[in-house]
């Protein structure tokens, strides 16, 4: 009886998500709907946050005070971000404390990009057109996910996210116009976040277990492999804009396909950075904690603040 | 009379587990600050609009961040914040039923009423 009723809610759940209405937070939903929605959304969540450390780096670095206030607006930006993504997972039943708690204790991942040290200036150009350009790859097709409050949130960060890319690839577009030495500059990160840029769309489809559920219940639109192509095919062509190259011998545009052909993804090391082994794991979940740790004194003043108002109120009244 | 509203919580929790009542000032890593809903009216002729929710000790702190959070691109000109458990929604599993009176009241639209095509301005 109780397993009919539910084959019975799984099968109008599943006639909404065809007729592409929305689902929305009271609805009925399966479990497993619920739990691929919050830990996808409170891994884009952290990934957020964790993307603030490595530009933060940057911002008492920055060459100029345009720029400085730029990247400053960029990372406040994504901050905002984080904060409508840990919004949208609340309401699928889990609290703030418990998701910042799975980041802190390492059981949530987030993007592994963000384990990649920031080594020059020209990496903030190069995250900005390249990290944020496979971001934003990954996000337009989320702006019509199956679930609204998440569909919501990126409506509102894909409106921001392009001035992040165009920042971005402005910086490096100054620098390909410079001295020989900020052209170098400009290669070299270019060569260090390319590869690591196209590992973001995760697993080949192959490799990918959940696809094909996620995209029945059209939480996902495209497949991992559909959108990294994209992402491939529209910097092939950016690139020369910057008078640089891709660090692929076997980049080559295929008349067949239409589509640009590239080398071989090293998996190895997409594994081990997603395992804690890249370049920054520790270093960033260390500054993550530190940072949660070392605001708890504002957390404190703000809640006895807000106790000794709601008193002084009280009082005022009786 | 049978009552159609029962009390709903848009944000914090999902539809099968209930909020805990008291409002608290929470702060230790547990718990989380109360949650608020934001309403941002873009410019003055609109109405005031659902834009997202965060978390606050007290009403002033959420008006801030809200700022900070949802206006950061002059998106607005006004915000309302209300904490979400004050918040009482209509139940979306009673929908079919509780919507059912204007399902069979086609006479409430201009369309319904065919007039001749002389007349002008109506």
């Amino acid at each position: 009886m109780e397993k009919n009723g539910t084959i019975q809610l799984e099968t109008i759940f599943q006639d909404r998500i065809d007729q592409e209405i929305r689902i929305e937070p009271k609805d009925w939903m399966p479990d497993k709907y619920r739990q691929t929605l919050i830990r996808q959304i409170s891994q884009h969540a952290h990934s957020e946050i964790v993307g603030m450390l490595p530009e933060g780096n940057w911002i008492t670095r920055a060459p100029s005070l345009k720029r400085k206030a730029t990247l400053i607006a960029k990372v406040q930006d994504e901050a905002g971000h984080g904060l409508y993504l840990y919004s949208a997972a609340e309401t699928l039943g889990i609290s703030r404390a418990e998701m910042i708690n799975q980041l802190h204790s390492g059981k949530a991942k987030y993007s592994s990009i963000f384990n990649y040290p920031t080594l020059t200036w020209a990496d903030i150009g190069a995250i900005g057109w390249l990290v944020d350009g496979a971001a934003i790859m990954n996000q337009v097709p989320l702006c019509r996910t199956s679930y609204g409050p998440y569909a919501r949130a990126m409506v509102r960060i894909c409106k921001e996210e392009s001035f992040h890319q165009r920042q971005g690839f402005e910086i490096l577009l100054t620098l390909s116009r410079g001295t020989d030495a900020q052209k170098a500059m400009c290669q070299d990160a270019i060569n260090r976040w390319w590869w690591p840029s196209v590992m973001m769309f995760g697993p080949s489809d192959e490799a990918s277990p959940h696809t094909a559920q996620s995209m029945r219940w059209k939480i996902k639109r495209f497949t991992n492999d559909e959108l990294r192509q994209k992402f491939v095919d529209i910097c092939a062509e950016q690139v020369k804009i910057l008078e640089m190259h891709l660090p692929d011998p076997d980049l080559k545009w295929n008349e067949k396909r239409g589509h640009y052909d590239f080398g071989p993804i090293n998996w190895d090391e997409f594994w081990q950075v997603i395992g804690g082994n890249g370049p920054c794991n520790k270093e960033r979940l260390a500054a993550r904690i530190k940072a949660h740790e070392d605001g708890a004194w504002v957390r404190e003043a703000a809640s006895a603040f807000a106790a000794k108002q709601q008193q002084k109120q009280k009082a005022a009244v009786a | 009379m049978k009552t159609y509203l029962t009390k709903q919580f848009y944000g914090d929790y999902g539809d099968r587990e209930s909020v805990k009542e008291s409002s608290g000032i929470a702060a230790d890593s547990a718990r989380d600050w109360p949650l608020w809903e934001v309403f941002v009216r873009s410019k003055m002729g609109l109405d005031h609009k659902h834009v997202g929710s965060l978390h606050a000790a007290d009403a002033r702190m959420a008006i801030e961040n809200a700022r900070d959070v949802y206006t950061r691109r002059q998106e607005g000109i006004s915000i309302w914040v209300v904490e979400s458990r004050h918040i009482h929604a209509s139940n979306p599993d009673d929908a079919a039923s509780f919507y059912d009176p204007a399902d069979d009241k086609v006479y409430r639209h201009p369309t319904f009423y065919e007039l001749p095509d002389e007349l002008k301005a109506m």
